[in-house]
């Protein structure tokens, strides 16, 4: 670049020459200079305002375009960096304590019509009628051909039926894929698991959402992705679920019973290894709930949970349990059995006449209502209800399961002596058959109180203590006792060691008052009876049979035998092994002093 | 130097351009490849569970009952009772098993051609 010299010599010279100031030259051209010198650096500064502009609306573009494909496209999850499993995203199984399953989902299909797209609507409504025998063609083609747009034709289909569906060649039939609950065992512990059904339902997948019993009790867990399918397993054992089935539908069938339950609990744990209630249902197809009548001969009720009852003489054992932890009588103490006894306007008799006086332990071997009412009377009201309630039986049991809080025992309004007298062999206090299953438990496993529970624990519960280890393990010989030599004869099996109370309660008229020849058979065991592991609680409904010429009724010729047969069949698979000649466990003793 | 500057970070952004490349495609593979691994996976797993649902439907308590009372003739199973129970000392001890055959007997009847052909055979010769 030439550099134009503030002084030109040339034009300095003629300015001189022509008597000018030669400095305005100069001032001129340094005008000039910084004229030229503005207009550079202005256009450079617009270059690069130019520059930043472009970059500001490129950035911004881009900022804007990203913006808009965001939000214009579907939301997907980050694959690159995503953790745990995104597969496994079913509802989770339910195992019995073995791991073997109890519940589980099959995948299937869904088909739905979009009549809209049908071409030959009458043709595909007689095939759909000829696959599924349930779907009416006519029907069908009035729905083809009215103006629904969108119809569901069912919820679950086969790989045949999808296949026969396909070979119709309908292009208005569409599949969808369908996770369906599955139970294959059927009936086997229907009531506890209870049965799911569909809850918001796509055409691409459909909630399935518990219904009853543990599924809905444990729907969110069973639901949450977080958990990743990990299997629920429950404390129930299969084979002794089914084998306890098997054993108490032919007891009712032969006790000619409307209805049976059964609960055998583990003493130290809590655990609910088999619970039964007859009759029971399938929950791959669980019936609809009744319209009309008593809900409690639906198959759906569940006796062993919702079903309160006076059990009757089975409640003896507490009252004597609690006598003994006061101190108030010993085995051998004599109790007053004249009668009847008379109390206001009520009157308490024996099932027959037991004499003028009667220990403790022969008050509960032979079932003796008066000796049991006199013992509670000095018990007394109050301490009754503490003792009752630390048994747990005066609130619902908290088994896991939905219908567990609806199974609220009776309790008398006013919990006045003859209350006090009639609950110490029960009558007027109604409770479940779990209710007294825990109860039992509770006294027997050495006293500490057990909750039962539906889930699989590896210890032994940390209950409250409830009465003393002694006491307990006299309530286990007079329990026994009742079995070698009183009303429960049917039930010893041998090497199992069955200590047990039989209950008969006469059921309450709707009206008031009580039935003649209706009754309600308990029969509470808990096995073996000196180192407890196992209570199993029978109760039937309406048992009636003929024997040695007389019609029965009473719990030791009904439910007694029974829950003999569920021992015999349900110890083996409980790896017991019969002791039957039984030798003394050499070992240490522990004293103290 | 300056040149020589601006050549070598032209060839940095070239190779980091390439290397970017080359990265976003084997990226894509690698995400490709877990997508189709999810999906076998996720088949399998579908494959598995109906498996275990098959496997539990035909070992539900009814139907091995059932199993058992057809059978009864050939197994002779009877549900578990207190009875089945043994001792050790009721299980027989293993017979021994037998030493190697160190000293051959020669049988008679070796090599010998099917007993209804001999004779036929002897009376052509």
């Amino acid at each position: 670049m030439i550099r134009t010299p503030l002084r030109p010599l040339a034009r300095i010279l003629r300015a001189r020459d022509r008597g000018e100031n030669p400095d305005r030259i100069e001032a001129e051209n340094r005008r000039l200079r910084h004229e030229q010198m503005q207009d550079s650096a202005r256009q450079r500064a617009e270059g690069r305002l130019l520059v930043m502009a472009a970059m500001f609306l490129f950035a911004f573009g881009t900022i804007g375009l990203r913006m808009g494909v965001l939000a214009s496209t579907v939301p997907a999850e980050p694959t690159a960096q995503a953790r745990g499993n995104p597969i496994i995203g079913q509802r989770a199984d339910i195992l019995d304590r073995e791991g073997r399953i109890l519940a589980t989902n099959l995948q299937t299909h869904s088909l739905y019509a979009q009549p809209p797209q049908m071409i030959d609507p009458e043709r595909a409504a007689t095939e759909l009628a000829a696959i599924f025998p349930e779907l009416e063609a006519e029907a069908l083609l009035e729905d083809f051909t009215g103006d629904r747009r969108f119809l569901w034709i069912r919820r679950e289909i086969s790989p045949e039926q999808m296949q026969a569906v396909h070979d119709i060649g309908e292009p208005g039939l569409l599949f969808g894929p369908r996770e369906m609950r599955l139970y294959p065992n059927g009936a086997v512990a229907a009531h506890v698991l209870g049965g799911a059904s569909y809850g918001r339902e796509g055409v691409s997948s459909a909630e399935v959402i518990g219904v009853a019993g543990v599924e809905k009790h444990f729907d969110d867990r069973l639901r949450d992705p977080a958990n990743e399918g990990a299997p629920l397993r429950l404390s129930l054992d299969l084979s002794v679920q089914a084998a306890s089935e098997r054993v108490l539908q032919g007891g009712m069938m032969l006790m000619n019973a409307k209805g049976a339950s059964s609960v055998l609990m583990d003493v130290d744990t809590g655990e609910i290894l088999s619970m039964v209630s007859l009759p029971d249902f399938d929950p791959n197809d669980r019936p609809r709930a009744l319209t009309e009548g008593d809900q409690g001969d639906s198959p759906l009720f569940n006796r062993a949970v919702q079903g309160v009852y006076e059990l009757g003489s089975v409640f003896k054992i507490v009252t004597v349990a609690q006598a003994m932890e006061l101190g108030l009588v010993d085995p051998e103490t004599e109790i007053d059995t004249s009668g009847p006894l008379t109390w206001g306007r009520f009157t308490i008799r024996d099932f027959r006449d037991y004499g003028d006086e009667l220990t403790t332990r022969e008050v509960i071997v032979k079932s003796s209502n008066i000796g049991t009412a006199r013992i509670a009377q000095e018990i007394g009201a109050e301490r009754q209800r503490a003792f009752l309630d630390r048994l747990g039986f005066l609130d619902p049991t908290p088994a896991e399961m939905v219908e567990a809080p609806t199974g609220v025992p009776l309790l008398p309004d006013n919990w006045s002596e003859i209350s006090t007298m009639t609950i110490s062999y029960g009558h007027g206090l109604s409770s479940s058959p779990l209710h007294l299953a825990a109860g039992y438990a509770s006294l027997v496993n050495g006293g500490t109180r057990v909750t039962p529970t539906l889930l699989r624990r590896d210890r032994p519960q940390q209950g409250a203590r409830v009465v003393s280890p002694e006491v307990s393990a006299r309530a286990r010989a007079m329990l026994r006792a009742v079995v070698t030599e009183g009303t429960a004869s049917f039930g010893d099996v041998a090497g199992y060691r069955v200590g047990g109370k039989t209950g008969t309660a006469d059921k309450p008229r709707p009206e008031g008052g009580y039935f003649e020849d209706k009754t309600i058979a308990t029969f509470a065991s808990v096995f073996p009876a000196d180192d407890p592991r196992y209570v199993l609680v029978v109760t039937l409904d309406e048992p009636q049979i003929e024997a040695l010429g007389e019609t029965r009724r009473t719990a030791g010729w009904t439910a007694v035998p029974v829950a003999a047969e569920m021992i015999r069949r349900a110890a083996p698979l409980l790896d017991m092994r019969p002791d039957v000649a039984r030798r003394r466990p050499v070992g240490v003793t522990l004293t103290s002093n | 130097m300056r040149s020589l500057l601006y050549v070598l970070s032209a060839l940095a952004v070239v190779a980091l351009g390439v290397w970017a490349y080359q990265e976003n495609y084997r990226t894509q593979a690698a995400m490709r490849e877990v997508r189709a691994l999810h999906r076998d996976i996720g088949a399998a797993h579908e494959r598995l569970q109906m498996l275990r649902a098959e496997w539990a439907y035909l070992n539900r308590p009814d139907r091995l009952r059932e199993l058992a009372e057809l059978n009864f003739d050939r197994l002779r199973l009877l549900p578990l009772m207190p009875d089945a129970f043994g001792k050790v000392g009721q299980v027989a001890y293993p017979a021994p098993a037998l030493p190697p055959i160190t000293d051959p007997v020669e049988v008679s009847s070796d090599n010998a051609p099917d007993a209804p052909d001999a004779p036929q055979q002897e009376a052509g010769q």
